[in-house]
């Protein structure tokens, strides 16, 4: 189910990426969390915690919306667009956290 | 002679109104902003192939949001303009700049901070939950995205912003579950005389409640959040609170977009190593400036939000005057007249703030009275209970002091969203007046860099 709901702005040309290595479509003129969200329900996985997190400022001053690429470069998706081609993970590539295994 | 070399951080209203006095004044300033595009936050502008038209996207104020973008259309030609670039440092007179993986120092004779601000947020219960944002954060997803951040979305906090986002959310077919203010009614009418220093501004406030009412939505005066509830997984579900009569009430919905109104986002004058004052007020610590924006190290200049919760009308005229000012430090010669006019203007905005924080006050009992097991720093996950047990253990009662014992605003966002609520709370606990805590001293970089970062 996702997050956001879209309330205007849907005549864009649509942009096809991939989260997880699953497809989804987005908006061109997206965030990346506004193509995540209005996809699915969340970004990542708290490090310090048991909960799932979606961002919570939008305007890049609590960077809790950080997705990776699969190349391991970390985007905060609030003020980075969706494009064609990209393919971004939800937990970052190479990583474990001892709270879960 | 060379001409000076004028940096501005920030291009919102105070940002862009700074840069048009430099350029009038024939120099060519080097602005520099974090946005894809100018505007700041509260005039955000939507992506290029956006079609809503202003009145849809700035409501009362889309006037001013026009005049403000086409003088920043007006003036890149004249502008040495660095959108998407972060400043994540200032030291020994140089600024430090990062964008991508690019950074550069840059010597500068004045600079001009109009760095504005973020939500200022209580932490409640359960407001880790995926499904919680920050008042602002929902705002910029309707403004600059046209989204909603859920499918029923609740609004609490206190501040004139919870009604104008509200009813925007309203305005733009959005399912708003309630809006639960923690400020008592009684607070509003206290706040009257002061209101008054801008009735155009205050009957817009009016307004927005008519919006909401005519809407039919449920909204509630001097309510006590007790939790955001919801499942680690799934996210928020509904959101549990005490009316102000005392009875607890739950009310379902999948977001909860929360503020208490503003703080300045005041981290590069404190690098600047500025001196800062407490503001009993507001009950924060703010960059000292005299009446033109002049803070207390020479060449450094603060304006808008970024110095003191304003608002946007204000940010235009502290702009325009922290600029003349530095003009006039530089030599040049401006307008005095024009100068003394601004500083009217800003001396009644200053007044209407001050009306604006008694009617909706931080509801500073709620930090005191935050559960143990309820998390402080969403960053890292800190409970209350966490920070107790420091200050019990380590004695620690000053703010930088609880810091580097139990993290509570080391995490990432620098304690942006948790210093002002811990410094509460340390307060509180040690029974010491709020400033005797202190403030989070302000470290570089203030943004995460990206490691692969370089000189050009």
């Amino acid at each position: 189910m996702s997050r956001f709901v879209r309330l205007g702005e849907t005549d864009r040309p649509s942009v096809a990426l991939h989260v997880d290595g699953a497809p989804i479509e987005a908006l061109e003129g997206d965030t990346l969390m506004v193509a995540l969200l209005s996809a699915g329900d969340r970004l990542r996985q708290s490090e310090f915690g048991p909960e799932k997190r979606a961002g919570f400022c939008l305007m890049g001053a609590c960077q809790d919306c950080w997705v990776w690429t699969e190349s391991g470069d970390r985007l905060r998706a609030c003020s980075t667009l969706a494009a064609s081609g990209q393919r971004i993970l939800t937990s970052q590539p190479g990583a474990s956290w001892p709270n879960h295994v | 002679m060379a001409k000076p070399r004028i940096i501005i951080v920030g291009a919102g209203p105070s940002g862009t109104r700074a840069a048009e006095a430099c350029v009038a004044a024939g120099i060519r300033p080097i602005v520099i902003d974090e946005g894809r595009r100018d505007g700041g936050q509260i005039y955000r502008r939507q992506p290029d192939n956006f079609t809503r038209p202003y009145e849809k996207l700035y409501g009362t104020e889309a006037g001013r949001a026009k005049a403000l973008h086409e003088t920043f259309d007006g003036l890149k030609g004249a502008i040495d303009y660095r959108p998407e670039t972060l400043v994540w440092n200032i030291a020994a007179g140089q600024l430090w700049t990062a964008s991508g993986t690019v950074q550069e120092a840059i010597p500068f004779d004045a600079l001009l901070l109009c760095t504005g601000a973020t939500d200022r947020l209580m932490p409640v219960k359960g407001w880790n939950l995926a499904g919680a944002y920050s008042l602002g954060g929902s705002q910029v997803a309707l403004k600059s995205q046209a989204v909603s951040i859920g499918h029923k979305v609740l609004f609490m906090g206190s501040g004139p912003l919870l009604y104008l986002v509200a009813s925007q959310y309203v305005e733009a077919g959005a399912d708003v579950a309630a809006v639960l203010d923690t400020s008592p009614f009684s607070a509003r009418l206290k706040a009257l005389p002061d209101l008054l220093a801008m009735p155009s501004v205050l009957w817009n406030g009016v307004a927005l409640t008519r919006t909401l009412k005519r809407a039919g939505v449920t909204v509630q005066h001097g309510v006590t959040p007790v939790e955001i509830m919801g499942d680690v997984e799934s996210g928020v579900d509904g959101v549990r609170f005490r009316t102000a009569s005392g009875r607890e009430e739950t009310i379902a919905c999948d977001a909860v977009a929360m503020g208490y109104h503003l703080r300045p986002e005041t981290q590069l004058a404190d690098l600047a190593r500025c001196a800062f004052a407490f503001d009993p007020g507001t009950r924060q610590w703010l960059p000292e400036r005299d009446g033109d924006g002049r803070a207390s190290v020479a060449g450094v200049y603060l304006a808008g939000d970024g110095a003191k919760i304003l608002g946007a009308r204000s940010a235009e005229a502290s702009g325009r005057l922290a600029a003349l000012a530095a003009l006039v430090d530089l030599g040049l010669s401006v307008d005095k007249g024009e100068m003394a006019s601004l500083r009217g203007d800003v001396a009644n905005y200053a007044k209407f703030a001050r009306g604006l924080a008694k009617a909706f006050p931080w509801p500073v009992e709620q930090a005191a009275k935050l559960p143990d097991d309820a998390i402080l720093c969403r960053c890292e996950g800190v409970t209350a209970g966490d920070l107790r047990v420091v200050m019990r253990e380590t004695g620690a009662k000053e703010a930088n002091r609880a810091k580097a014992f139990s993290r509570v605003g080391m995490g990432r966002c620098q304690g942006r969203y948790c210093g002002l609520a811990a410094a509460e709370l340390i307060a509180a606990e040690a029974g010491v007046p709020v400033e005797q805590v202190g403030r989070l001293r302000g470290q570089a970089p203030v943004k995460p860099l990206t490691i692969a970062i370089g000189e050009e």
